[in-house]
């Protein structure tokens, strides 16, 4: 069975806020399920069945389907971190084509920044966790783990501070036009290398924004999607994976992208070449070069000169990229930064993104992420979606 | 040479209790398989390579060569997050200690040392350059 063809996303919706000290996090996912609904012309009736992750309050997806007062034949919770949500696109789409559900809503929201998190201190992922006791005492932090896979990468390619540079600096082009965005300001390279290190070799603009917020998706069956007066958005193909230690045979130099992409590639039918627009987590520039590598739009250790010179700015460079700022300057809600991926690439198919940011006749276009920690061990999810 | 942060105690469990028992005689155990010959990290009761059971605890050295590192500079007290690949094989996330963060390098030859950790709790394998 492939999921190509069998499902459309007709809802997309990124919550406007970026700092909700005066609003809960149920609040939060059921106002970005709202508007997604809204977006689609659906309603919560129509919605019969729910995807959400671990930022959703209470036991899986039950505590969140309750406040919603949802009906539903079909629920899924799984969570591979940050990048869950583009996965669940891609489970929705099974469960449409098994019949399970035909209306598939999921949501994202959390409020780290107004809870104080920073990704720069060491924090507990499960007591119970196999890998706590040997990795929680030296202190790692989530920004030590991706720095870990850039130090590496440098070692390992010549990769330099300045090429990962360019990954915020061409966020921040992007940004500029995004009047949600926390940060709007363009950036040069010298201003990301200039910027206090926080973990070598990653500085402070090497690291996405911590924001609040949520967004939504809605994933329907084909005939519903014909009814609705929205674009179609036909999901054509994905993939997920994840990568650890390997027991000890450590590997920084790729993710789980390379399981993940190729064969989202495989089940939509096409190639890198044909990508005309991609979302690819940002959650700290070496996240996209490694990334951008494993799915294949550049060879293994050529990400460093892939990105550089503003090839990821959209109108200058080859690839257009994160065309929302993504998680560099315009958003990261919960830590999670899959679903705004999702939701920019809708907007570039739909033609709906920023007009100076808008790839013209934007047919193809692809979502990615990785979730957990680049450096030991996390989940990936791609989706590949066309504009029919 | 600088304050070292205060570790926090690992907390183990029946499975891992030999190796933290060990870590208080000042011996470092690593797991190896009987039946794929492989040494593994982090311990486990099962191989992550082959998933026989038949594993057994060996003494290490303690020897080994950094394959990544990070120095964290936003924290009171700066520390290095590193991988240290073993002699025996395994790679393993610990700490570089009793050195001079700034010239830290990805290969650099280290050997175990040992750190106290908060509440009593076990010592942790950290590393330092030899
Ligand atoms: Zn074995």
């Amino acid at each position: 069975m492939t999921i190509k063809g069998k499902a459309y996303i007709a809802g997309a919706y990124e919550h406007p806020t970026r700092l909700a000290k005066d609003k809960s996090v149920a609040q939060l996912h059921a106002e970005s399920a709202l508007g997604a609904l809204r977006d689609a012309g659906l309603t919560k009736a129509d919605v019969d069945g729910y995807f959400c992750a671990g930022d959703a309050p209470g036991l899986g997806p039950l505590a969140m389907a309750d406040y919603m007062n949802l009906t539903l034949r079909h629920l899924d919770s799984t969570d591979l971190g940050g990048c869950s949500y583009i996965a669940h696109v891609a489970h929705a789409a099974e469960a449409i084509a098994a019949g399970r559900c035909s209306v598939a809503l999921i949501t994202l929201a959390g409020r780290p920044r107004s809870e104080g998190h920073s990704g720069a201190t060491p924090r507990i992922r499960g007591a119970d966790a196999p890998d706590t006791q040997w990795e929680f005492p030296t202190g790692v932090a989530t920004v030590n783990a991706y720095a870990m896979v850039a130090a590496r990468h440098m070692y390992q390619f010549g990769t330099t501070p300045e090429q990962l540079a360019w990954v915020k600096v061409a966020a921040s082009h992007h940004a500029q036009h995004n009047p949600h965005a926390m940060l709007r300001d363009v950036v040069t390279v010298e201003q990301v290398v200039g910027s206090p290190l926080i973990a070598t070799p990653l500085h402070r603009l090497d690291c996405c924004v911590v924001s609040d917020g949520g967004g939504a998706l809605v994933v329907v069956a084909p005939e519903i999607a014909r009814s609705l007066k929205r674009p179609l958005v036909k999901v054509l193909g994905a993939g997920e994976s994840m990568k650890g230690q390997m027991g000890g045979d450590v590997d920084l130099t790729y993710s789980a992208g390379v399981r993940s992409g190729p064969a989202a590639f495989a089940e939509a039918g096409v190639k890198p070449a044909d990508i005309q627009y991609a979302s690819v987590y940002d959650s700290f520039t070496i996240t996209v070069v490694v990334q951008l590598e494993d799915l294949g739009f550049c060879e293994k250790g050529q990400g460093g000169r892939f990105v550089a010179d503003g090839n990821l700015i959209s109108g200058v460079g080859k690839l257009p990229w994160n065309t929302d700022g993504g998680g560099l300057c315009n958003n990261h809600p919960a830590n999670r930064g899959g679903i705004t991926k999702v939701i920019e690439a809708v907007r570039q198919l739909r033609g709906e993104a920023h007009p100076a940011v808008q790839v013209k006749d934007c047919r193809l276009a692809l979502a990615h992420g990785t979730g957990g920690l680049l450096g030991s061990r996390h989940g990936a999810a791609t989706l590949i979606m066309e504009r029919e | 040479m600088a304050k070292e942060r205060s570790i926090p105690a690992p907390m183990a469990n029946p499975e891992t209790e030999p190796f933290w028992a060990a870590a208080r005689e000042g011996r470092f155990l690593i797991k190896r398989c009987t039946a794929c010959g492989k040494a593994h990290w982090y311990p486990r009761a099962c191989c992550p390579h082959c998933m026989s059971e038949a594993t057994e605890w060996v003494e290490s050295p303690g020897r080994g060569t950094i394959y990544s590192l990070s120095v964290m500079k936003r924290a009171p007290e700066v520390y290095a997050v590193a991988y240290v690949t073993l002699e025996e094989g395994p790679t393993m996330m610990t700490n570089i200690v009793e050195c001079d963060y700034d010239s830290l390098a990805i290969g650099q030859a280290v050997q175990i040392a040992w750190r106290p950790t908060a509440e009593g709790g076990p010592p942790y394998p950290v590393f330092k350059p030899r």
